[in-house]
């Protein structure tokens, strides 16, 4: 599991059934001070989270599938909470 | 899963059994601004996207889960939705760093 910033959203109507009434997401990966920044990705909404919210995003499909309730799910990225508070040690 | 754009179709007479009638297409893959990310791909097509659409693509085994009838398939990039609104803030615009120390976000 990642953390991540929500940066965006996405809409297709014409999408594969599995992805049917989810809504996509784009994530951008917090990183730790001095790090290269990771790449963005898609995920599905699972929480509500909206543009601005810091996520805990399962970046794996077999989780995924649990959570979603489709056991061939074709989606690897779900946002499955949403971060209150982090606490780094200096 | 990450974005694509379709650039063109590959076509194979001679392909592996579960997999024939799978359209192929030519992707190049995108980040969150569209801007390319390394080199063309080739993805199984199926949500009929054309050359220029842009995609949701799925990576992985996901990407065999994504085929019609047999997903037990040497498929590894799948095109899964053909993108018709995508609204994406400027990189700038949020923090992405975590800083030592208790950091509040709500």
């Amino acid at each position: 599991m990642i953390l991540g910033k929500v940066v965006g959203t996405v809409v297709t109507t014409i999408s594969h059934p599995h992805f049917d009434h989810q809504r996509l997401l784009v994530v951008q990966p917090l990183v730790a001070e001095g790090d290269k920044s990771d790449g963005d990705f898609i995920a599905v909404d699972h929480s509500h989270a909206g543009i601005g919210d810091t996520v805990l995003v399962n970046r794996e499909g077999n989780g995924a599938r649990q959570v979603l309730n489709l056991p061939d799910g074709c989606i690897i990225s779900v946002i499955i909470g949403i971060v209150d508070m982090v606490y780094i040690a200096e | 899963m990450l974005f694509g754009r379709v650039h063109g179709t590959a076509v194979c007479t001679v392909k592996i059994p579960g997999i024939e009638g799978i359209k192929l297409l030519i992707v190049q893959p995108l980040n969150k601004q569209l801007e390319p990310i390394g080199s063309l791909q080739v993805a199984a097509d199926v949500v009929q996207a054309g050359i220029g659409d842009l995609c949701v693509m799925v990576r992985s085994r996901e990407a065999a889960l994504a085929m019609p009838e047999i997903t037990f398939v040497p498929v590894d990039l799948a095109l899964v939705g053909i993108v018709d609104e995508l609204d994406v803030h400027p990189h700038g615009d949020f923090d992405y760093i975590l800083k030592p120390g208790h950091t509040h976000f709500t």
